[in-house]
This record gives structure tokens, sequence and C-alpha cells, in this order.
């Protein structure tokens, strides 16, 4: 079976935006897309978000998600056009020809009804499979996809299996009724670099032993550069670059390839030398009400004025707690926190003013962390009218000032955050916690939920401001990649312990421990083969075990 | 702002002429409200175009007056609702903990006996007057609007940006009236537009049931009453202000839904 399964014509697609405060306005976002996808073969589609990635898979199940319309062009699946089907031709078409794994397996699957008779559902309905037939291949499918206990986790509710293994469970229900073309949406974003690595490997071998074609959606080079046969970047609903992936990732010719392949050029200047810290904290051990158990446990780290510390872990590993210990939200159980050698009160209402001020915190969601209907010079004048009892001309000056500081211009100070795009709300976030003059930045997260180039962006200006002001930054990820590029020390947190903590150059070198090495090696690396190798080194360390 | 929707412009003309009538009552009203200038449940004619009430004073002029008293008493107790019911909700959202729950306790303990027979009791121990039928409808329904604003307000309190304004250390007072307020405004808009009307409604049954505004003054429930027994006799005296009830719950109601559409718009639209 070889040919052309799926080929897309001009694919232009509309939609209707409502600007505030003003009509209605028809615009187009995608303009004119063309590929091929030969039988059991993967299209990687990357780009930014609002690069229409997912609009475009989703238009090859004829189906344009909230208000978006399939405007013109030609979706041909199997010599069809299946754009004129009508809604009974599109029922047919879809969970039974093409089907859909989703970012969000939690979200997608009901949580009231068992595993396995929501991957059957769509194949038994479609008449693809005798229940018992359906029954049997998805059982099939859990075996291929690795999950435990292949026979009976499709009686467990969704609650009961990790995000990871949901992931595949839901990978197992694109597959079930025997699709020719299976569109994945990011299906791996979602989850930790130590579980996406399992999920992928599944994905792709499943992929193999089907025959099944596939789009492979991310905006993450470095995870499509593993699944994919083809790469096709997409920026703003246009095609930049289509080719193979091996000549995508080794030899982009568009700047903007060229720009995403190199991203994360970013790098810290090497700082070394003793320092008296700004924070210690000292021992800290926490947990929240009704729990009895630690969240954080006998942490001990040092914040120096100027200089970044990096705690990485997975999600669950405490990393966000132990930040919200530091600004007194959640009080700890035991140990102490010192500021400038004096310990800081538990809770935060229980600090004075002034402690508040020094240390200032920014959120990993820009879009909940400022109100929406304040408007900017609010949002960040507050803090100077609040602190420093700023009034006037003067508050608006200062306010001029730190828009300027985050490369935004004065007008900015009338809009509101819904007119802002992703990386500007972060930069507004930047401001209001510069407008206090702290001494200690906690940043959460603050790069994970932007766009690659954007993150670059704020990591560039959050080291610049670094320098500038001499704050010391405790910057949170999941992310190795931003860890290399800004950190002075690194805790590794692991289950609400640190398992390795010190200077940079030593926490990333060898030896290392079970679990740093672990993570370390599950960063997807941009070349092809990598997640082969990555496997086969952990088979052989299994075995010899 | 773009084009109003027509019921929503509808609405506004309505609502904006009993307010406009209710304010220059005295103005437009063609006789005295208690001046008794007829016989007794005429018929409309060029002199009185609703005819004459049951012991002859001008129906017009009663509607119009009574008008002023049904619309002031139902705004004034919106207010009081609103003001109790909003700031204690928000507050309660915010302070959370014994002092939320004796709040909601005590609010649910007021919600479980009828409103109707409440008033009813309390009205019957204290003098009728105009402040104090306002006060007791207005706290009455104050429940309500706490438990509304409570719960839009517990999910506004849990967003980082609260969070955040609470870890520069802004007080209580600035967190409720200038973070979250701004954002549960859109919902409570429109049930201050519902709450109106049930207002009208109270304050009618009320009156016609001779609790509510004491005659010689009177609103359109008090109309209602003092004209009901005309309907044995085929006059249709009652049913004018008992269409007035109905013209206004209406026309209030459409702006309501308009405002409510508009302010909650997801794409960033503001109120």
């Amino acid at each position: 079976m070889t040919g052309t399964l799926l080929k897309v014509r001009d694919l232009r697609i509309g939609a209707t935006i409502y600007p505030p405060g003003a009509a209605a306005e028809d615009i187009e976002i995608v303009h004119g897309v063309s590929f091929d996808l030969e039988r059991g073969k993967v299209l990687g589609l990357i780009g930014e978000s609002g690069a229409g990635k997912s609009t475009i898979g989703l238009a090859s199940l004829a189906y344009g998600r909230g208000g978006v319309r399939i405007t013109g062009g030609e979706v041909h699946l199997n010599g069809r056009d299946i754009l004129s089907l009508g809604p009974k031709g599109h029922r047919d078409l879809r969970g039974a020809e093409v089907s859909y794994v989703s970012q969000s397996a939690a979200a997608s699957f009901n949580p009231s009804k068992p595993i396995l008779q929501q991957v059957t559902e769509a194949t038994i309905r479609h008449g693809r499979l005798s229940a018992r037939e359906a029954e049997a291949r998805a059982i099939d499918l859990f075996r291929q996809l690795g999950l435990p206990e292949p026979e009976t986790i499709g009686q467990r509710y969704p609650h009961q299996v990790s995000g990871g293994q949901l992931q595949r469970c839901m990978t197992a229900l694109a597959l079930c009724p025997k699709p020719d073309l299976v569109v994945f949406d990011e299906p791996t974003t979602a989850l930790d670099v130590t579980t996406q690595i399992d999920v992928l490997k599944a994905i792709k071998d499943a992929i193999a032993a089907t025959g099944v074609a596939a789009l492979y959606i991310t905006h993450d080079l470095a995870v499509v550069a593993q699944v994919s046969d083809e790469i096709m970047v997409l920026r703003n609903g246009a095609t930049v670059e289509h080719g193979t992936a091996e000549q995508i990732i080794s030899a982009p010719q568009e700047a903007y390839t060229q720009a995403l392949v190199s991203v994360r050029s970013t790098q810290n200047p090497a700082r070394t030398g003793p320092a008296t810290p700004v924070v210690e904290i000292r021992n800290v051990s926490a947990r929240y009400k009704g729990l009895d158990a630690d969240i954080v446990s006998d942490i001990s780290v040092e914040l120096v004025p100027g200089r970044t510390l990096a705690v990485v872990g997975e999600s669950g590993s405490g990393k966000s707690t132990l930040a919200r210990v530091l600004t007194g939200l959640l009080p700890p159980r035991e140990g102490k926190i010192l500021f400038e050698g004096r310990a800081l009160a538990r809770e935060y209402d229980a600090r004075p003013r002034d402690d508040l001020r020094e240390i200032q915190m920014i959120y990993q969601m820009a879009d909940v962390a400022m109100n929406p209907r304040q408007n900017v010079g609010t949002i960040i004048g507050r803090p100077l009218e609040f602190y420093f009892g700023m009034k006037g001309s003067e508050k608006v000056r200062r306010v001029r000032e730190l828009l300027d500081a985050i490369d935004l211009g004065a007008e900015f100070a009338d809009r509101y955050p819904a007119e802002l795009s992703g990386g500007q709300k972060q930069r507004v976030c930047i401001a209001r916690a510069l407008a206090a003059k702290p001494k200690v930045i906690i940043c959460d997260e603050v790069t994970s939920a932007l766009d690659p180039l954007v993150a670059e962006g704020i990591l560039k200006l959050l080291l610049d401001l670094q320098t500038a002001e001499g704050v010391a930054y405790m910057f949170i990820t999941h992310d190795l990649a931003t860890v290399r590029a800004i950190a002075d020390t690194i805790a590794v947190m692991h289950r609400g312990k640190i398992v390795r903590y010190g200077p940079k150059p030593q926490v990333l070198s060898p030896p290392f421990d079970d679990y740093t090495d672990l993570l370390l090696g599950s960063v997807p690396e941009m070349r092809i083969g990598w997640l082969e190798e990555v496997i086969a080194r952990r088979k052989m360390e299994s075995a010899g075990h | 702002m773009t084009r109003i929707p027509i019921p929503a412009l509808f609405g506004l003309v309505f609502t904006g002429l009993f307010f406009a009538m209710a304010v220059l009552a005295p103005l437009i009203a063609p006789y005295g409200p208690a001046e008794i200038v007829g016989d007794v449940w005429e018929p409309a004619s060029a002199d009185h175009l609703m005819g004459t009430d049951n012991i002859g004073r001008d129906l017009l002029t009663r509607m119009i007056y009574g008008g002023r008293t049904t619309i002031l008493v139902a705004t004034l107790a919106t207010v009081i609702s609103f003001v109790t019911g909003a700031c204690l909700g928000l507050f309660a959202a915010v302070i959370g903990g014994w002092v939320d729950q004796a709040l909601s306790r005590f609010v649910d303990l007021m919600m479980s006996i009828p409103t109707l027979i409440f008033a009813l009791v309390v009205l019957s121990v204290m003098p009728v007057t105009l402040p104090v039928l306002i006060v007791v409808m207005g706290l009455l329904d104050a429940t309500r609007v706490y438990r509304l604003s409570r719960a839009v307000a517990v999910d506004i309190t849990v967003m980082d940006f609260v969070e955040a304004a609470r870890l520069r250390g802004e007080g209580r007072g600035w967190i409720v009236f200038r973070e979250i307020l701004p954002n549960a405004l859109s919902p409570l808009v429109a049930e201050m537009g519902l709450r109106f009307i049930f207002m009208v409604l109270f304050v009618s049954t009320l009156s016609f049931l001779g609790l509510g505004v004491q005659p010689p003054a009177a609103d359109w429930g008090g109309i209602v009453k003092e004209n009901k027994d005309g309907i044995v006799y085929g006059i249709g005296a009652a049913l004018w202000p008992a269409a007035a009830i109905a013209t206004l719950a209406i026309s209030v109601n459409l702006v309501a839904d308009w405002v409510l559409g508009r302010t909650t718009s997801l794409k960033g639209g503001r109120g």
C-alpha cells in the first residue's frame, strides 16, 4: 500500500474575531497551505502558537474548531474530497478513516466511564469491528503501547492511570478503528520529560507497527525530529519550509527555521566567587493542611544577589511549593528562612510591608496573574504607589521607565491585558515585579507557556535586568535547556527532596546520581535517532543491573 | 459600543419612560393623588384617560404616583440588598475560615424561611412606614445576593492576580473593591436587574396583602387591591397596574440581558 493518502491543496481557513470595542471582523488564519502525505508516513507540523498547525490538523478531519471555517482549497483523503461531504459523510469519516489525539488526554476522556469502553466506542459505533474484536484489538494496542497490565487496564477509570498512561490510552483509542490517518495534536506537550520519552517511543512504535499515516503537530522541533519522516514549518498560517526531517534539522534553508533550530543561544555570563547570600532557606519542610506527608522536606538552598538559582524537577516534585514557602503563602512546618541574616515571618500576612516588597513573584500564566480589568499603567503603577507612595506625574514617569526597561513603549500603559500578546503579558508581569525594587524575584515557570522564540526574548530580558539591578532569581522550571541558559546554581528536586545542589558546571557534569541522569537523558535533542539511542541505552543499563 | 439590539432598545425606552414618569410625577399627573374628581369607576374619557378608581380618583394620576412609589421602593431596596449582600459576600469569600462559615450558615438559615412569610411576620410587628418596608425588603433579599457574590468571588479569589495582590501586602478593602469586584460585576449587574423586578413584585404583593404601602399613598399592588372588586362588575381598572408591573419587569429584564451579554464577552469586553 503506497501512494498519496492525504492531499491538501491551497487550504484556506477563516475565522471571525471580536476585537474589544470594534465591530466583528472576518480574518484569514491559514493562507493557502498545500502538502501531500504518503501512506504510512509521518508529517510533522511545527510552528509557534497561532501558526495554524492545529487548525490545519483538524482540517484533515474536515473540522473547524470554535467558529473556524474552512473557506477555500481542497482536502482529499483516499482520493475523495472530504470537504464536500455532508454532515453524515463527516460523521462516517471521523473516528473511522481519520482519528485525532489531543494534547490533554485528561480533558478528553469521560471521567465516569472505564477506559476500554471509551477506547472501543467509536470503532464499534462505526461498525469497523464487532464489540469483541474491538476489545481484543484495544488490548493488543495497550500491549503495543507498553501499558502495564494490558488485559485489565481498560477496566480502570481515567483518574486511576497516570498522565502518560492516559495519553497512550488515547493513542490506542485513535488507532483502534484501524484508521488510515491519525492526527496527533501536541500529544506529549503536557507531560514531564521523563514520561514524554516513553510516550514518544510508544507512539512511534505503534505508528510503525500499524502502518498508519500521521500528522504530528508540536511546537518542539526536537520532539518532531524523533518521529517524523517529513517536517513542515508553519508561521502565521503559511508554510515557511517543507522538507525531510533530515534536511530541516541539519540544513534549514529559511531564516525562521534556522532561528527555531538554533534557539537557546542565550547564555548567562559565568559568575563565580563567594558572595553573601540574600536569602537562606534552612532545613525547610512543609505540607498542606490535612496531609500527613511533607510536600517538601529538609530543603536548604541559598539565593545570592545578582545570581540565579534554578530549581528543576518534574511536576509534583515540590518546586512550586518551595516558592510558596519562601513567599509565606505556605508556612513551613520546620526550618526557617533568613533574609539578609534575619529570620522572616513564616506567614506572609505577618511580614512587614518592606519584607513583602523585597521578594516578588512572576507567575507561569501571565493571563491570570494580571487583573483583566486593570490597564497596564495601573498594574505596574500600583506597587509604586503602594510601596513608595508615588503619585501623579512621578508615577507616570516611573511607569514609562519600567515599560522602557521591558522593551514596550509608553503607549502600552493604556492597554488592557486582553490586548497584549503572551510575551507582552509576561513582560508586564516582569515590570510589575521590578517596580517594587525587590532583592529577590521568584520566577515560577515563566517561559513554559510561551513559544520558544518569545521565551528566548523573555530570558534575555531577565538576564539583562539581573545585570542591571543585581537582583537574585529563584528560577523554577522543568525545562533543562532553560536551566543551562540562565542558572548559576542548580537544585534538582525529586519527590520533595533536593537530590543534587551546587554550581551549574558541577551539577551538569558527571558523575550523576540516578535521577539527574534520567532527567538529563530525557531532554529531547535535536537530531534524528536520538530517541532510539536513549531507549537502547536504558535497556542496556537495566539489563546490566 | 456598536449597535443596540432591538429588544434591548425596547427595554431601554420603556424603562426610561417608567423612571422619567416616576421622577416627574407631580409635573405630569393631571390631578392630585388623593383628589376625588369624579364618580366611582367611571369609564375612560377625555378627562380621565384611564377612568376613575373605586372612590372616584383619577386612575392615571394614581398610576403615575403609584409607579413612583413602586419604583422608589424597589430601587432603594435593591440598592440596600446589593450593598449589604455583595459586600458581605465578597468579604466572606476573601476572608474565608470561620467568618465565612458563620455568615454563610446564618444566610442559609434566613433563606430556609420563605421570604414572603418572613416579611409578613416582621411587618406585622413593626410600624409599616416606607423606610421600614424598604429596609426589610432589602435585607431579606440581600441573602440571595450574598450567595451569588460569594460564589462568584470564591472563583476569583484563587486567581494568581489576587494572590499577587495579597503578597504585595494589600489590605482586604483593596482586594475586594479593586481586584475582585470589577471582575464580579457582570453577573452582579445581571442579577441586579433580576432582583429589581423581584422587588417590584415583592412590594406589589405586600401592598396587595395590605402590609406594604399604606393608603392614601398607593403603589401598583395597592391599586390592584383597591380596584380588584371592580373586576366582578366587568370594570378593568385593576388591569392597568397589573399591565404596568408586567411591562416594567420585562423591559428591565431586556436591559439586564443586554448588559450581561455585552460585559461577559470573552474577547476582553469591559463593562
